[in-house]
């Protein structure tokens, strides 16, 4: 054992930890703060705001140039700008503010100076986790307060029908799942962009893909595909609402240039969609942190 | 009984068939501060993200203030300030933002805190720049705020991964000057360089890395002398320009001096045998020779010969 010779200085002197350091539980909401603190600074953030303003002026031009069915009642209303737009734009969202949550760490350096800290690797990942939800549900809320000011307009003060909640609720829920899913692939990788790539691919071509296989080739319900169980952010406002645990086919019929069109679409039942989504949640969460408390800062 | 600062025992770590760290044994005590040397891949840095648990070891174990790390990082590290591979701060952070992060993490109370960061930042020398934002720093700048994080709480252990690597010279000096400001606060010190200036101008100690392994931890006067088998070096500042030949001949210079040779106008270098007896005759002589003497510390080239020697022969 190589040792030193003893200092003049006596070391217990200088050898007591003065500062109690906080349980996991308190840290993660100190760490997220900062985080969030940084996300909303970001550019990214006024980019995502903007894109989604300008999605919501598009919209409301829309509705207001054509009203017609879309403005028959506050259901239809709702269930066209919010059950038909909340699935893609928490993808979006959530790819730009999870995709490199993880990776980005790494890459950019950064997760060196959270490492220095006396902190657990759980606590830096469900800090993250925590930070980048509520940015990115920040959005959806901008996106909802666009929707709702038009609802006012359109249908006056009281017109929220109850589905409006339950899809809300769902959507949150997916959010959670999405994320979770997304920090799995961030923590697979170092670099950042290999993050946002997959999980963008994934959500918006991969599970579709998927799941329209299941459903049209195998006649299987896709209980395995997150995009399955999130159609029930639309459907919902449709009546009856499927509240089970097995999903409904939808014949839906379309024309092309005087072709008729005809599609199975299969959507779960709102526990069903549960049930996926919470699945999805715990299993990526699990599996994300597993990688990242293995994974060496070399 | 003590408890050590840092320790690790049968410490290794292996990168699939290459071994950057090989059963390291070390003990340090107290407080001083300890220079770990080696050359690029000799697994400095990875004995210190190895003690910070930012990687994991193949075999062994490491502890910071008798606390294990890899079994307790929180525990671990709460005695531990930290600086390893020139981290980045969120960019959008200012430094008072930052610290105020560290400060509320690592459970300083509100009420200490601001005294706290202020004193730091003062330290670094960064207070001018409390609330301009991170991102716009310059390297030196990033790093004097990841200094003065790491002693926010005012830890027994200061971990520094090469803290003056990639800086400019008045960026070297700045963080220098600061590492000599904390050795008067009897803490430990463990910094990892392979600037030998560096180490020669701060550091009370050094252990030497080669291939991931150990060859020496010991205090820098026993190690030079162990090594230089007698043969010293010092370098002379005078007030004033000397000539090394009519030092020689002025100043009765005693025998056991091998070499002078001229650094600066006025500056010299003296090698000489018979180790602290000799090197204290000749301080004496020179002070009294009234050449005005104002600076009189081991040479850097003495440690440059032990580590060239030393490595070499580790290859």
């Amino acid at each position: 054992m190589a040792t030193g010779q003893a200092s003049e200085i006596d070391p217990l002197a200088s050898s007591v930890i003065r500062f109690r350091v906080p349980p996991l539980l308190q840290q993660i909401p100190k760490l997220a703060r900062y985080q969030l603190r940084e996300y909303l600074r970001s550019r990214r953030f006024l980019a995502m705001a903007g894109i989604v303003l300008f999605i919501g002026v598009i919209l409301t031009a829309v509705t207001g140039y054509y009203r017609g069915s879309l403005v028959a009642s506050p259901v239809s209303f709702y269930s066209a700008d919010w059950g038909g737009a909340a699935s893609y734009l928490i993808v979006l969202v959530v790819v730009l503010f999870g995709g490199d949550a993880i990776a980005g760490e790494f890459q950019n350096k950064t997760g060196y100076f959270l490492m220095g800290l006396p902190v657990r690797r759980s606590t830096v990942y469900f800090g993250k986790f925590l930070a980048a939800f509520v940015a990115a549900a920040s959005m959806l809320v901008l996106y909802l307060g666009i929707l709702i000011t038009n609802g006012l307009y359109y249908f006056g003060a009281g017109a929220f029908p109850w589905q409006l909640g339950v899809s809300v609720l769902l959507a949150v829920l997916y959010l959670a799942a999405v994320l979770g899913a997304t920090f799995l692939f961030s923590s697979l990788f170092k670099t950042s962009a290999y993050g946002f790539v997959l999980t963008a691919l994934l959500f918006l071509v991969g599970f579709t893909l998927l799941q329209d296989y299941t459903s049209i080739l195998l006649h299987n319900q896709p209980w395995m595909v997150i995009s399955y169980a999130s159609g029930t952010i639309g459907s919902v406002f449709n009546t009856p609402v499927n509240w089970g645990f097995t999903g409904t086919s939808i014949l839906m019929h379309g024309d092309i240039e005087k072709n008729v069109v005809v599609r199975i679409y299969t959507v779960a039942g709102v526990a069903e969609a549960v049930v996926i989504m919470v699945g999805y949640l715990f299993v990526t969460v699990l599996a994300g942190l597993w990688l990242f408390e293995r994974e060496d800062f070399s | 009984m003590t408890v050590p600062s840092l320790e690790t025992r049968g410490l290794t770590r292996r990168f699939g068939s290459f071994t950057a760290l090989d059963h390291l044994d070390l003990k340090v005590e107290g407080g001083k501060c300890v220079g770990f040397l080696g050359p690029n891949g000799s697994g400095k840095t990875t004995t210190l993200k190895l003690l910070t648990a930012m990687i994991y070891p193949t075999e062994g174990e490491c502890f910071i203030n008798g606390i294990p790390s890899h079994k307790d990082r929180t525990g671990a590290l709460a005695g531990a300030g930290v600086l390893i591979e020139s981290p980045e701060i969120y960019p959008s952070l200012t430094p008072n933002e930052a610290l105020e992060m560290v400060a509320d993490v690592r459970g300083i109370p509100p009420s200490e805190r601001r005294g706290r960061i202020e004193n730091v930042l003062s330290e670094v020398r960064m207070s001018d720049w409390a609330d301009k934002k991170v991102g716009k720093f310059s390297k030196g700048m990033k790093q004097r705020i990841n200094i003065a994080a790491a002693l926010v709480h005012d830890p027994p252990v200061v971990l520094l991964d090469e803290p003056s690597t990639g800086l400019d010279p008045r960026g070297m000096a700045e963080v220098r000057s600061i590492l000599r400001g904390l050795k008067q606060t009897h803490r430990l010190i463990f910094m990892s360089s392979h600037l030998l200036s560096e180490v020669t101008d701060v550091c009370d100690e050094v252990a030497l890395l080669d291939h991931g392994k150990l060859l020496f931890y010991d205090t820098l006067a026993n190690v030079v002398s162990r090594f230089s088998k007698d043969q010293g070096s010092v370098d002379v500042t005078f007030d004033r320009s000397v000539d090394s030949t009519a030092v020689r001949a002025s100043a009765g210079i005693p025998p056991t001096v091998t070499e002078i040779s001229q650094l600066g106008a006025n500056q010299l270098r003296l090698k000489f045998s018979g180790g602290a007896a000799s090197k204290k005759i000749i301080l004496k002589t020179l002070v009294n020779a009234d050449l005005g003497v104002v600076g009189f510390v081991e040479s850097e080239s003495a440690l440059e010969e032990v580590y060239l020697s030393q490595v070499s022969r580790g290859e």
